[in-house]
């Protein structure tokens, strides 16, 4: 899998006039989720876009500090769901009404109420199973996906932000010096294979 | 440990969390205690009960080819007892993963921090106990390579159908969705983990296993905050299914009119017991568990002392049932079923019935000391009391209710064949082998989640002080 490629250290000068790299990243890494989400606030409040964050856990409160909108997977829930019980009922009735009716016991051949249990399994089955297929589409999760890390300890203990190439991001000090005021341990640029 | 409550300032100041961790480890610690036992070789421990499990599990190979060679005739099931030991296991094994849903699902939807170190291990408790579970109905079949019968596809014989309105075909639907929502779940727990461990590890073929496992996780919050509402759906999915697993197995015997099945009690009834007997393996298993592999920091005694509280919850909703089950087959006025609980308590099955009640209904109520919930060597036995109670449970329901019923010249006795013995033994080797490669092949502990909880709670630690 493609590693993470570092820009080779280069005078501050020269990086300044060199025709900048299309998936450049500002990355800057931290040891706190607390200076993470203080850190990412601050740079929304200055304008800066975030590219992403990246933790080895989930960080409470840092979901409203980056401004993500809530998730729609509960509607491919729904939606499969839906599916699910409607296909489950209509496929019951039709085997067990028009195609061939079988006298269980004298039971009426529409016994809704028995299809009741194995519409309420298909119905949890469609949901969950589109739902977790929703989610790894939509976050390009897949086996043999590589691993595109901005630093290489962000699954185990570190935190990092990343902002993308911007003129503003790399040719003023501001950015650099709101991440490291919000107590960054390193920072640096690197190309990310996004 | 956090003190529950300290005087601060003239006034009682609550802690708002109480540490479900003992001592104080960093994030890498997390994953290094976490990691180590998929690094390092086995200990002496573990290789005498890996050797246990995999001769239970050859015995119970043993035994499910020979009667599959020859017949269910190697059983000791006769016209009356139609099913019996077999179905037993089933139920029981059924039951026995209900916990680890339980606490995977339904106490992340409570918030319930305490989970979040065993929920891994309960979750894979689950998948191995509907494992184990499914195999039975399958060899019961007698021809079990006809097993695709049961399931509705357009096929040669008519079409016909299977019979939708059957809750053995309710069976067939619910413990598949059962096993295919769990395994579901459980993956998506570990991707994160995987991903710890695959940059964890150097260069090679473990490596690549668990990138290929990790899916190109990179910890992104963007993923984070899907994955979260992921496990939220996930989990309230589950929450409805586990209860109607329980509900629907009850049902192959409460939809029947068989004096001692046929009650509408049954649903609630056995939903408790399988949480109560999935309690009683969690904790088995835990304790051995946490011994075996030095992981006394995550699963604390504070753990097993809430798994007790479930268990005590549990175990008396169980003993309740016992006596409304009896109070309504005197209250009904149904000779039948007052005949049926009378056989029941004073019968040839009544040893089972006794050790039963003693086993489910009375010894959990020593949980109510403290002393008790916080003592390891206590919970371990009444965990193995509360797995032989409910196995004893299911058995009591099926042979006593069928070996006598309506026809008294239809009245016989069932003793099972060590065939049979056999095949029960091979379903825990069969367990214990998944358990026991599981501990030690993939990360048994959720990293991510202790994590999680590790920040949250020096978090509190600071806005309580």
């Amino acid at each position: 899998m493609p590693a993470p490629r570092r820009t080779q250290p280069s005078p501050a000068s020269r990086r300044m006039e060199a025709s900048p790299v299309r998936n450049e990243c500002l990355v800057a890494t931290y040891a706190q989720p607390e200076s993470l989400i203080s850190a990412v606030r601050a740079l929304r409040a200055h304008g800066f876009k975030i590219y992403d964050v990246y933790a080895p856990c989930p960080v409470h409160g840092l979901d409203e500090a980056m401004g993500l909108r809530r998730s729609r997977l509960g509607w491919v829930t729904l939606v499969a769901g839906v599916f699910g019980l409607v296909s489950a009922i209509a496929f019951q009735f039709y085997a067990a009404v028009f195609d061939w009716s079988l006298n269980v016991g004298g039971k009426p051949d529409n016994s809704t109420l028995a299809f009741v249990p194995i519409t309420f399994e298909i119905t949890v089955l469609a949901a969950g199973l589109a739902t977790a297929g929703a989610f790894f589409l939509r976050s390009g999760l897949f086996p043999g996906a590589p691993a595109r890390l901005p630093a290489p300890r962000v699954t185990d203990d570190e935190f990092a932000i990343a902002l993308r190439w911007r003129s503003s991001v790399f040719e003023t000090g501001e950015a650099r010096r709101l991440l490291r005021d919000n107590g960054a341990i390193e920072i640096r640029q690197m190309v990310m294979d996004l | 440990m956090t003190p529950l409550h300290a005087v601060h300032a003239d006034r009682l100041v609550l802690q708002p969390q109480r540490r479900w961790l003992d001592g104080d480890p960093s994030l890498t610690e997390i994953g290094d205690d976490v990691a180590r036992p998929l690094n390092a070789w086995p200990g002496r421990g573990w290789f005498i009960c890996f050797a246990a499990a995999f001769s239970a599990l050859a015995v119970g190979v043993a035994c499910v080819s020979y009667e599959v060679a020859t017949g269910i005739g190697v059983w000791g099931l006769n016209k009356t007892v139609g099913w019996a030991f077999d179905i037993t296991n089933f139920v029981f094994w059924i039951g026995i993963g209900h916990a680890g849903t339980l606490i995977s699902a339904i106490l992340l939807l409570f918030r319930q921090r305490w989970r979040t170190s065993i929920n891994r291990s309960a979750e894979a408790m689950t998948i191995f106990a509907v494992m184990c579970a499914a195999l039975f109905p399958l060899i019961h079949m007698g021809r079990p390579w006809l097993f695709f019968f049961v399931i509705p596809y357009p096929n040669s014989r008519g079409p016909l159908w299977v019979n939708f309105r059957s809750p053995l075909l309710w069976d067939v639907f619910a413990i598949n969705t059962y096993l295919t929502i769990s395994l579901v779940f459980w993956y998506v727990g570990m991707i994160p983990d995987f991903a710890t461990l695959r940059d964890r590890a150097g260069a090679g073929i473990r490596k690549t296993l668990y990138g290929i496992a990790s899916l190109g996780w990179n910890g992104s919050q963007r993923t984070w905050s899907r994955y979260e509402t992921l496990s939220t759906i996930l989990a309230a999915l589950a929450t409805p299914l586990v209860l109607s697993v329980h509900s629907i197995v009850s049902m192959d015997f409460a939809v029947s009119i068989l004096p001692g099945w046929h009650t509408t009690l049954f649903p609630p009834y056995f939903v408790a017991g399988a949480v109560y007997s999935g309690f009683g393996m969690v904790l088995t298993l835990l304790i051995l568990t946490r011994s075996l592999m030095h992981l006394h920091t995550y699963i604390t005694v504070r753990h097993l002392e809430a798994m007790a509280k479930v268990t005590l919850l549990t175990g008396s909703i169980v003993g309740f049932s016992y006596a409304t089950e009896f109070f309504t087959a005197w209250f009904n006025g149904s000779l039948y079923e007052k005949a049926t609980f009378y056989y029941r308590a004073t019968g040839p099955y009544a040893w089972c019935f006794w050790t039963m009640v003693t086993c489910n209904a009375i010894a959990p109520q020593v949980l109510w000391s403290r002393r008790v919930r916080t003592s390891v060597p206590a919970l371990f036995v009444l965990s193995i009391l509360v797995n032989i109670g409910m196995w004893l449970e299911r058995f009591v329901i099926i042979v006593t209710s069928l070996h006598r019923s309506y026809l008294p010249s239809t009245w016989v006795m069932y003793r099972p064949t060590i065939i049979e013995v056999g095949t029960l033994v091979g379903s825990f080797g069969l367990f214990f082998t998944c358990f026991l490669l599981f501990i030690r092949l993939l990360p048994m502990i959720a990293m991510w989640e202790v994590k999680a909880d590790a920040g949250a709670e020096t978090h509190a630690a600071i806005a309580g002080i």
